[in-house]
């Protein structure tokens, strides 16, 4: 199934300020796969993110997805094939309604209303929140508003999420049923994050950005579990694989 | 602070409005938009030291507004919030204008107050008629509605982000506003150097918010036209609204109801 490939090759993005976010990044990801970009504040994460769905065209260098080079022409189809969920749900969210607000992007692509109904109504069942389909999203807690930002972004269907930071600003729990969620989907998933635990969780393979450029691509455990890396990169080991504080005892059970 | 917080951050709460289910958001947005039209016209038209005229155009606002379920308060707070410009556009007329025209007993009214008082009178006419419109259908609707009545496209989306953006900047105001006030101390903080640095800071962040939205916009398919679910549909209801309420208002228009009650009046103790 090429149509889940995402690749990046020698991908460079400067700032119209001048600031250089990116400075040649490459990778490749393959069908179902779930990866994480991770890095300290202003590694260019976030600068990366929006290349994948052509809300910042590359400057030197190639995105592709599922095959096809992003540029004008398959802007559409790339956007249709990349779900994005935004860092800051409030940018998001802008239908007087939830229920419209879901609706937008179905709406978007011009399918019937009776299929897009179908589609609001499953998508705002898939993150758990059908109760709120009446609700102006304003009024939402933060938790809620991204549940619905998610549910906005899998009305469309895409067949690669990317999701900015999907754990901030989430309470324990909250965050728990956003893993679980995740774990179900079988779509290609890029998530950028400093929620190394939710990492470890989610995701097989780790990309780690420092200074917008790749410091390391690997499987998460062994990235996660290089103390020098990981220090060098302005990162922390996650907390379940630090050594227990109360008892000293390491922990290491996790695979 | 505490009012601009609730004021502002309130104007969603017209949006909101607008989904209840009564027979006046049930109406076709088209309809609703062209009686709004005809109405404002009308009020507009009147010359400049007309107050009797414009009296019965009240029946307006205030049918729609209780078909509708709209609650008279909140639109009212909002009517006094725009108020200050239709006052200071208004207020010289009384030392421009100083011809009597009216001798109310010994108390002699001068043109400019009868001018001043027209103008706050239509301003609050035409102002409660727009707040009613976006009420009682949505501004997404009414611009819907303005594509499909033809509109230059380009005019309407200016519109629909306008709107989308006002309620961005109110919302960074309100941060900033908030931020300054946790941090000033017995007026310190709060001079107007810092003031302008916070208008300039309000631009430049609303400019960048308005970025995003704007992308995550395009990232979800939009292409200068926002779809609604609920099809418009013109009913014979929908005809008899705009048909009965436009006749009504040219008739206001033409014949000075006041007047003639008052010289039938007249005529008939005489
Ligand atoms: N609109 C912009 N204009 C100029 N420079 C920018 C802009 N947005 C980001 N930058 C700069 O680009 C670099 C990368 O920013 P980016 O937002 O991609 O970082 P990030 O890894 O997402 O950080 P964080 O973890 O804080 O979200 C930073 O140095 C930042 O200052
Ligand atoms: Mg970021």
């Amino acid at each position: 199934m090429s149509h889940h490939l995402v690749e990046v090759k020698d991908l460079q993005y400067r700032y119209p300020d001048g600031t250089a976010a990116l400075n040649g990044i490459s990778f490749l990801l393959t069908h179902g796969e779930a990866a994480a970009i991770i890095g300290a504040n202003g590694a260019g994460k976030s600068t990366l993110l929006l290349h994948l769905n052509g809300c910042l065209m590359p400057q030197t260098g190639e995105v592709r997805i599922g095959g096809l080079p992003l540029n004008k022409d398959t802007l559409a189809h790339v956007r249709r094939t990349v779900g994005m969920v935004f860092q800051d749900p409030d940018d998001q969210l802008f239908m007087p309604i939830v229920y419209d607000d879901v609706a937008f992007g179905p709406l978007n692509l011009g399918l019937p209303p009776a299929e897009v109904d179908q589609l609001v109504n499953a998508s705002l069942a898939t993150v758990g929140a059908s109760h709120l389909k009446d609700r102006p999203p304003y009024r939402l807690s933060g938790g809620e508003k991204r549940a619905v930002a998610i549910a906005a972004v899998l009305a469309m269907s895409p067949d690669i999420l990317v999701m900015d930071e999907p754990s901030a600003a989430l309470d324990p729990k909250t965050r728990r049923q956003l893993i679980e969620l995740l774990h179900t989907f079988k779509h290609t998933r890029i998530i950028a994050t400093h929620d190394l635990d939710l990492v470890l969780d989610l995701c097989s393979r780790t990309i780690i950005l420092k200074d917008g450029r790749v410091a390391a691509d690997g499987p998460t455990l062994e990235i996660l579990q290089n103390q020098e890396l990981l220090d060098s990169c302005n990162l922390e080991k996650p907390l379940c694989l630090q050594g227990c504080p109360v008892c000293g005892a390491k922990s290491g059970a996790i695979v | 602070m505490g009012n601009i917080e609730t004021s502002l951050l309130n104007i969603g709460y017209l949006e909101t409005l607008s989904y209840q289910q009564t027979p006046l958001q049930r109406l076709d947005p088209r309809v609703k938009l062209l009686t709004t039209l005809v109405f404002i016209i009308a009020v507009v038209s009147f010359g400049k030291y007309e107050i009797t005229g414009l009296i019965p155009f009240v029946i307006y606002p205030v049918a729609l507004i209780a078909v509708g379920d709209l609650p008279p308060a909140y639109l009212a707070r909002k009517i006094l919030l725009a108020a200050p410009f239709a006052f200071f556009i208004g207020i010289f007329n009384p030392l421009l204008d100083r011809t009597i025209l009216v001798h109310l007993g010994p108390v002699a009214i001068s043109g400019g107050w009868v001018s001043f008082a027209s103008i706050m009178l239509r301003f609050c006419l035409t102002v409660s008629a727009a707040l009613i419109l976006i009420a009682a259908t949505g501004l997404n609707a009414v611009c819907l509605a303005l594509d499909k009545l033809g509109a230059p496209r380009a005019f309407v989306m200016q519109l629909l982000f306008l709107y989308r953006y006002i309620f961005v900047l109110t919302d960074e105001a309100l941060r900033l506003v908030r931020a300054r006030a946790l941090r000033s101390f017995q007026g310190r903080g709060l001079g107007l150097k810092v003031f302008s640095f916070m208008i300039g800071q309000l631009l430049l962040r609303t400019l960048a918010r308005a970025r995003r939205i704007h992308l995550a916009m395009l990232s979800r398919g939009f292409a200068g036209r926002i779809h609604l679910l609920r099809p418009l549909h013109l009913g014979g209801r929908d005809v008899l609204f705009l048909l009965g309420w436009s006749t009504l208002f040219v008739l206001l228009r033409w014949y000075n109801i006041p007047h003639l009650l008052g010289n039938l009046a007249a005529e008939l103790i005489g």
